[in-house]
């Protein structure tokens, strides 16, 4: 029985912890100086709004930990002694293990503009960060938003339920356009502005931050020399590994903790996984920091493998990734990329209403489907993972389209639509064929 | 909130205030005329003789006008007393009566002994010595040890005939109960009585017009979409202090209704002509409470129309639930009435409807010709084939969330509460002991009333099958379904009497987990864990706790209210009907991991 030691209580550390206990009686102590119990991260939102409280968004209930004989320490780790094999924590305890693994997830990323130490600027990662929002909203009217990604909008719905008017600035020529197609982009940008009245800022940047003389942010500066007011600033250009207590060890720090495809290290014993951890092998199509509530999760139930004697590399199957923009829900299967690569093609669908969207990307001559995405609508992720890993057809896919839906009954179907519109736009004659039980549970006695 | 809001909110709460006051508006005098117009017995003749016994003791009530029901029904309770005081002291048999004939009878106890002491010729002896014959004869010819020996023996059949001659000639404490109420509306000669349309606007027409002005212009307000903004921290929806309120006022409003509707004559007396269009007849505290019911109903139906209405099952669903409660609950059986038909609720199934089996319905249905025996046999295909065939296909939803009125109640009036159902595991294990408790005991009560039906006798074992039944409606009933049920709507949730009480939802659960088409499938592995499915869950199933594992939810509980999947804002979760081959399973593993296997 080894001593596991898991630094960070987030979904990666939580993970690996709960299939280290399915598999072992490994001693398992989970650090963090964040929260007493594992949160879910993407619900901080919601907490913000009062849909929930931080209570509503623990997964498991507290006693749940004791009964795995998961440990649980309220700490701050300040170094790691991997000669030793043991950390130091800030209450001036330290602590042995045998087996570490490093979760610590990442922190807002801030650039070196001028004012950025203003007070009222910030971005949402923790806890902390959502407590210092609260403060830091109390009572105000005007907020600047930074950087056009899933935090910046998450930011801008909350601050819209405070009635606080919500400027939002993109480098980009659309939201997310690093990620998102032009058309796709346009429907959220659309959306932003018309039904939630955002001040949507294309391809604008910030230059400068100007605070009042209480050292609080007054008013910000754009790179068009635009003067905005603003009492707050949400700074959401992404988010970076947090390493910064790992400087003096002895563990590899890239712009994350370099791990290989098992979520080792370079020091025997000291793995790392989540939004901390940078693979020095990406994979193909992949960033080589993953920072997605999926991935880690994943990371977690391979290390956890690993750690119980079973080395498992991570080998994550077709991507998928979802989110929610103010009303509009996104779901995505396999590869869209913001621009087409060579040898791609595409097919897109949207609703008259500019509010629901599908986008299939294929293989110019094989014809095979390589990524979904949808707005506005829902689709089943068994049958879209399936069409991708079986490489089905466009046509197929196509013809089909009436599996994959997932909208909650009732829901106005739109696939007779959106199958006129691809004979339409490719000439081709495909038939929509009727939902199939057999099909979705991919029974193999049916013949497909 | 816009200018129309602000002003309907202050509407609304005008007419509930006015509601409220009117129970002090009542003034109360009783008269001949009152007492002429009340029947005290079905039997014309001791309808008679009832009145002439209750008059002398209410007499002195005929001078006084009473400014408040309190002090009348007090007045009035008093004078029934009375009466039945009087007639024990004229009929009934005292311990000293008792002492004597033990005296006399001891030696050899035979019909002489009474006809000594109780010669025929007055009323009161006439009376006295049948009742003693009646009911001793069985002791005849036998001879005691001691006076004390033989007083025991009789003692027990003197308490008999002394609540058998205050039922027969006086006023047993369920007649008073039900002529409280009677008589004190009938008396109430204020405001409210002389023009009850006029208040009947003033009040709960007020509020409704509030109501819909405050919520009608939320149809047509932001986007379409999720908004459970300040949910938890608003003073209504957080057991804050207008949660408080709402619950203290539902929860005296049921203690009311149910044990003192004398109290709240006023009320009813305003839904009096509501009733009389209706059904033809004069309202009674069980009108008012449909009335009330079916007016939460549309108006907080409109309510969650508006806040869902980007989601087409909830609003077919909110549709459906207030068209069952409307024409089925309140309307066909007021009209079945102005028919002369037996009332009845074609939507309400045993053992919800726990006294359909009960002898007097079973009587009142037999004797209504054809509508009645289809009545009955609608009332068992109910429940034996159409419950776990519609489960089957549909679970149990069909009935909870779609149909019933309770589920009607608790999603439209109670769709502000759903957050705070306890979703621990603690909670769902109560939950399991109690809910299927209550189905034991329904089935158990309901067993013990068909054998009285066709035995004809009311004792099994030492159980009393009334006494049986009497506990179930108080317990079950009356305080839990509907004081605990609703009134704690504002504290533990709107389906508090659906999640912990219904033998119905017990029933309907059992064959939604074993045998049923339904689920709450996941999406693979998009589940974020927000957690917003478990806590908008209204029924305190932890949703996530399935879905972050991948898995589909089936449980015996779920009523299938469909916002666990509005509020997922990952497309997660989708109620479906599909075949039951790949409805449970559990593969701890989710979608996106390739090549990892679990010990199994």
């Amino acid at each position: 029985m080894k001593h596991v030691v898991i630094i960070g209580n987030g979904i990666s550390g939580i993970t690996t912890a709960r299939h280290i206990r399915k598999n072992s009686d490994h001693r398992i102590t989970v650090i963090s100086a964040e929260s007493d119990y594992f949160y879910s991260r993407t619900a901080l939102m919601y907490i913000y709004m009062g849909h929930m409280r931080l209570k509503e968004t623990q997964p498991y209930e507290n006693w749940f930990w004791e009964k795995n004989r998961i440990g649980l320490k309220k700490a701050y780790v300040q170094r790691v002694d991997t000669d030793k094999k043991t950390l130091y924590l800030n209450n001036n305890e330290t602590l042995d293990y045998d087996v570490l693994v490093l979760a610590v997830g990442s922190k807002p990323r801030k650039f070196g503009w001028p004012g950025v130490d203003s007070k009222g600027i910030q971005g949402l990662y923790s806890l902390q960060d959502l407590e210092m929002m609260e403060q830091n909203t109390q009572g105000i009217k005007n907020a600047v938003i930074v950087g056009g990604g899933l935090i910046g909008v998450e930011m801008a719905e909350m601050l819209q339920t405070r009635n606080v008017h919500v400027t939002f600035l993109v480098r980009e020529d659309w939201f997310w356009a690093g990620v998102m197609p032009e058309e796709e982009g346009a429907l959220i940008n659309r959306h932003m502005i018309d039904d939630h009245h955002v001040e949507l800022k294309l391809q604008t940047e910030l230059k400068e931050i100007v605070p009042d003389s209480s050292g609080r942010v007054q008013h910000i500066i754009t790179n068009h020399n635009e003067k905005i007011d603003c009492q707050f600033v949400g700074l959401t250009i992404g988010v970076q590994p947090n390493t910064d207590f790992l400087k003096d060890s002895n563990i590899e720090i890239n712009r994350g903790i370099v791990v290989n495809r098992f979520m080792e290290t370079n020091v025997p014993d000291v793995y790392a996984l989540g939004d901390c951890a940078e693979f020095s092998e990406p994979f193909p199509n992949r960033r080589p920091i993953e920072q997605v509530w999926y991935t880690g999760r994943m990371m977690g139930e391979a290390l956890a493998q690993t750690i119980c004697g079973k080395p498992t590399q991570y080998s994550p199957g077709i991507w998928f990734n979802s989110a929610k923009f103010f009303d509009i829900e996104y779901q995505t299967y396999g590869w869209v990329w913001n621009q087409l690569k060579e040898g791609e093609e595409t097919f897109y669908w949207e609703h008259p209403n500019g509010k629901i969207c599908l986008r299939l990307v294929y293989d110019q001559q094989s014809k095979r489907l390589l990524g979904i995405n949808v707005f506005g609508m829902r689709l089943r992720h068994e049958v879209c993972d399936r069409w991708i890993k079986e490489e089905r057809s466009i046509d197929h896919v196509i013809a089909h389209l009436r599996d994959a839906n997932f909208d909650p009954e009732f829901y106005k179907q739109h696939e007779s639509a959106i199958v006129a519109s691809y004979n339409q736009q490719t000439g081709s004659n495909v038939q929509l064929k009727k939902r199939s039980w057999a099909r979705i549970f991919n029974r193999k006695t049916q013949n497909v | 909130m816009n200018i129309i809001q602000r002003i309907g909110l202050g509407v609304f709460l005008l007419g509930f205030v006015a509601f409220i006051a009117t129970l002090s508006l009542g003034r109360y005098q009783l008269s001949d005329e009152v007492l002429n117009k009340v029947t005290l017995d079905y039997d014309t003749k001791k309808n008679t003789a009832k009145r002439a016994a209750l008059r002398p003791h209410v007499e002195v009530m005929f001078r006084k006008k009473f400014s408040d029901q309190f002090s009348f029904v007090a007045n009035l309770r008093g004078g029934f007393e009375q009466a039945n005081q009087a007639i024990m002291q004229k009929y009934g048999f005292t311990d000293a009566e008792l002492s004597q004939l033990a005296e006399k009878g001891y030696k050899k106890y035979e019909e002489a002994v009474i006809d000594g002491l109780y010669p025929k010729g007055s009323e009161t002896n006439d009376i006295k010595n049948k009742k003693l014959k009646d009911y001793t004869n069985w002791l005849y010819g036998k001879n005691f040890k001691s006076a004390d020996e033989l007083k025991g023996q009789i003692a027990p059949k003197v308490s008999e005939i002394n609540a058998a001659v205050v039922k027969d000639k006086g006023f047993s404490s369920y007649d008073i109960k039900n002529q409280l109420f009677t008589i004190t509306k009938a008396s109430d000669v204020g405001m409210v009585a002389s023009n009850a349309p006029l208040w009947l606007v003033m009040t709960i027409l007020l509020a409704i017009a509030g109501g819909l002005m405050y919520l009608i212009p939320k149809l047509f307000q932001g986007f379409p979409g999720i908004r459970n903004n300040g949910v938890f921290t608003h003073p209504g929806t957080s057991r804050g202090w207008i949660g408080i309120l709402v619950g203290s006022f539902l929860i005296s409003f049921y203690i009311f209704l149910y044990w003192f509707p004398e109290y709240i004559t006023s009320w009813v007396l305003m839904v009096d002509p509501v009733s009389k269009a209706l059904s033809g007849n004069a309202a009674s505290q069980w009108f008012l409470y449909g009335f009330l019911y079916t007016v939460a109903i549309i108006v907080m139906g409109i309510r969650m129309a508006s806040k869902y209405r980007h989601n087409k099952y909830q609003l077919i669903r909110t549709a459906s639930v207030t068209f069952f409660q409307l024409s089925f609950a309140f309307l066909i059986p007021e009209i079945l009435v102005r028919f002369n038909q037996p009332y009845m609720d074609f939507k309400n199934i045993w053992p919800l409807d726990y006294s359909f089996f009960f002898d007097y319905n079973l009587k009142q249905k037999a004797a209504a010709g054809t509508l009645g025996i289809f009545m009955l046999g609608w009332g068992i295909a109910l429940f034996l084939l159409v419950v776990p065939t519609m489960v089957y296909f549909f679970g149990k939803r069909w009935y909870c969330s779609w149909v019933c009125g309770c589920g009607g109640l608790a999603e439209t009036l109670g769709d502000p509460y759903r957050q705070l159902s306890d979703k621990s595991l603690k909670a769902w294990k109560i939950e399991r002991y109690l809910i299927h408790s209550v189905l034991v005991f329904a089935v158990f009560m309901t067993g013990l009333t068909l054998y009285t039906f066709f035995s004809g006798s009311s004792r099994v074992l030492f159980l009393d099958t009334y006494q049986v039944q009497k506990a179930y409606g108080f317990l079950i009933g009356s305080a839990f379904a509907g004081v605990v049920g609703t009134g704690f709507y504002p504290f533990m949730g709107n389906r508090v009497w659906c999640r912990f009480g219904c033998p119905l939802a017990a029933y309907l659960g059992i064959v939604q987990r074993f045998k049923s088409r339904f689920r709450i499938t996941t999406n693979g592995g998009q589940c974020i864990s927000c957690g917003n499915c478990s806590t908008y869950c209204e029924m305190g199933i932890d949703v996530r706790a399935y879905a972050q594992k991948g898995q589909n939810i089936v449980r015996a509980s779920c009523v299938g209210c469909g916002i666990c999947a509005a509020v997922c804002p990952r497309g997660v979760l989708k109620l479906e009907n599909a075949p039951e081959e790949g409805r449970i399973h559990d593969n701890p593993i989710l979608i996106g991991s390739d090549k990892i296997e679990v010990r199994k």
